[in-house]
């Protein structure tokens, strides 16, 4: 989906903020003919950065700090959740 | 929705709007469902928390609510939005995860954690149980014997002499093949002992009882007696009876025991005549009674 398309998602994120957060590496966009192309994950991702901005306040100097920490998180989670799909059942 | 915003973000009718979003702040914090991916209803919580503080932070929807103009479901929210969580731990998550641990990293923590058997991967071999019938002999003085595996391997058993009955042997590794590096199980065999017609065994003696005849035991005699390393001769001292037992030193199981020989006297078969003669006319020198105080042992 396109910038305009995301925004329209958005609800109160300026087209600047968007891309701000894009020049950052918070949301990803592929760079397509027209711009930027984002994916459905990237609009729940911006969904999450807008919610932790507004609503929870995160200052902007401790925005990298808590997604490189979330990212982590969920790094280890889909890890774990391997190992235990792939492990036979014990007994 | 239906209830009260207030209550929700648990402050009172009169919480100031400072007082309020602090109130708000903590649980949006407490209940994002992004902070949360483990908790599946920490979304819908999130939902009513943000319905409430929507609007109660509105001035103008607050007083109207305030009022009774409107219900806390007056303002039905947005549709469905899908959370980032949605995403994160599915394949396209990989867009923003940050590197994990390496594998060897995750294995080692693993491996420390639950120790190496809860992985699956290496597992030891199961025992497998087989049970062995030998003779009394054999047991006695050892004895190599080949066995055939289910699975068609054969097997020379090395039975020690002095084996018992139930005795249980292990043979590392002739098990079930393990799994992985685990190695394998332990072939396991009872041994069972068939009986003899004439040897017993206390420990390490052997006990058998020998039939003499009437002359042998008031006369004495040389005999030739069975043991397990073969017929011995023995001497059975003159005026032996029922119930004499004699020892050969040293024949018992593997050099450390003795075997006992226990005298059975045996009646001549028959009409003999000139034994019943004999006793009839015979005194004997000490006349002892071998029922003497039976009668009055058995009543007490």
């Amino acid at each position: 989906m396109t910038l305009a398309e995301m925004l329209a998602l958005l609800d109160g994120v300026a087209a600047e903020e968007l891309t701000g957060w894009v020049a950052r590496g918070w949301v990803r966009a592929d760079e397509g003919t027209a711009g930027f192309e984002f994916l459905e994950i990237d609009l729940a991702r911006a969904r999450l950065v807008r919610d932790l901005r507004r609503r929870l306040d995160v200052p902007e100097p401790a925005m990298g700090l808590v997604l490189s920490l979330l990212d982590q998180v969920y790094a280890l989670r889909a890890q774990l959740r391997a190992v235990l799909d792939q492990a036979p059942p014990r007994g | 929705m239906a209830d009260d915003p207030y209550q929700l973000l648990g402050v009172p009718r009169t919480a100031s709007e400072a007082e309020l979003r602090t109130a708000y702040r903590k649980l949006a914090k407490q209940f994002h469902p992004d902070l949360n991916p483990g908790k599946p209803d920490a979304a819908e919580r999130f939902k009513r928390i943000n319905a409430a503080w929507d609007l109660l932070s509105d001035k103008d929807k607050r007083a109207r609510f305030d009022r009774g103009e409107i219900d806390a479901e007056g303002n039905a929210r947005a549709p469905e939005q899908p959370f980032y969580r949605d995403y994160a731990e599915t394949q396209g998550g990989r867009r923003y995860q940050a590197e994990g641990m390496s594998p060897e990293e995750l294995e080692a923590v693993l491996a420390q954690a639950f120790g190496r058997a809860a992985r699956g991967r290496d597992r030891r071999g199961e025992d497998m149980h087989y049970t062995l019938t030998i003779s009394f002999l054999d047991a006695v003085n050892g004895v190599t014997r080949r066995i055939t595996l289910p699975d068609g391997r054969s097997l020379d058993v090395r039975i020690p002499p002095g084996t018992e009955d139930g005795h249980v042997l292990r043979l590392r590794g002739q098990g079930g093949p393990g799994a992985g590096k685990g190695a394998a199980g332990d072939a396991r065999i009872e041994v069972a002992v068939a009986p003899h017609r004439f040897f017993r065994r206390e420990g390490h003696d052997i006990v058998i009882t020998l039939p003499v005849t009437l002359k042998e035991a008031v006369l004495g005699a040389s005999v030739e007696v069975p043991t397990i390393g073969g017929p011995v001769r023995l001497t059975i001292p003159p005026g032996s009876g029922r119930g004499t037992r004699l020892r050969l030193r040293g024949r018992g199981v593997g050099g450390h025991g003795h075997q006992f020989v226990d005298l059975d006297v045996v009646i001549p078969p028959g009409t003999e005549p000139a034994l019943a003669a004999f006793l009839r006319d015979w005194t004997p020198e000490q006349a002892a009674d071998p029922r003497a105080g039976m009668l009055a042992e058995a009543e007490g």
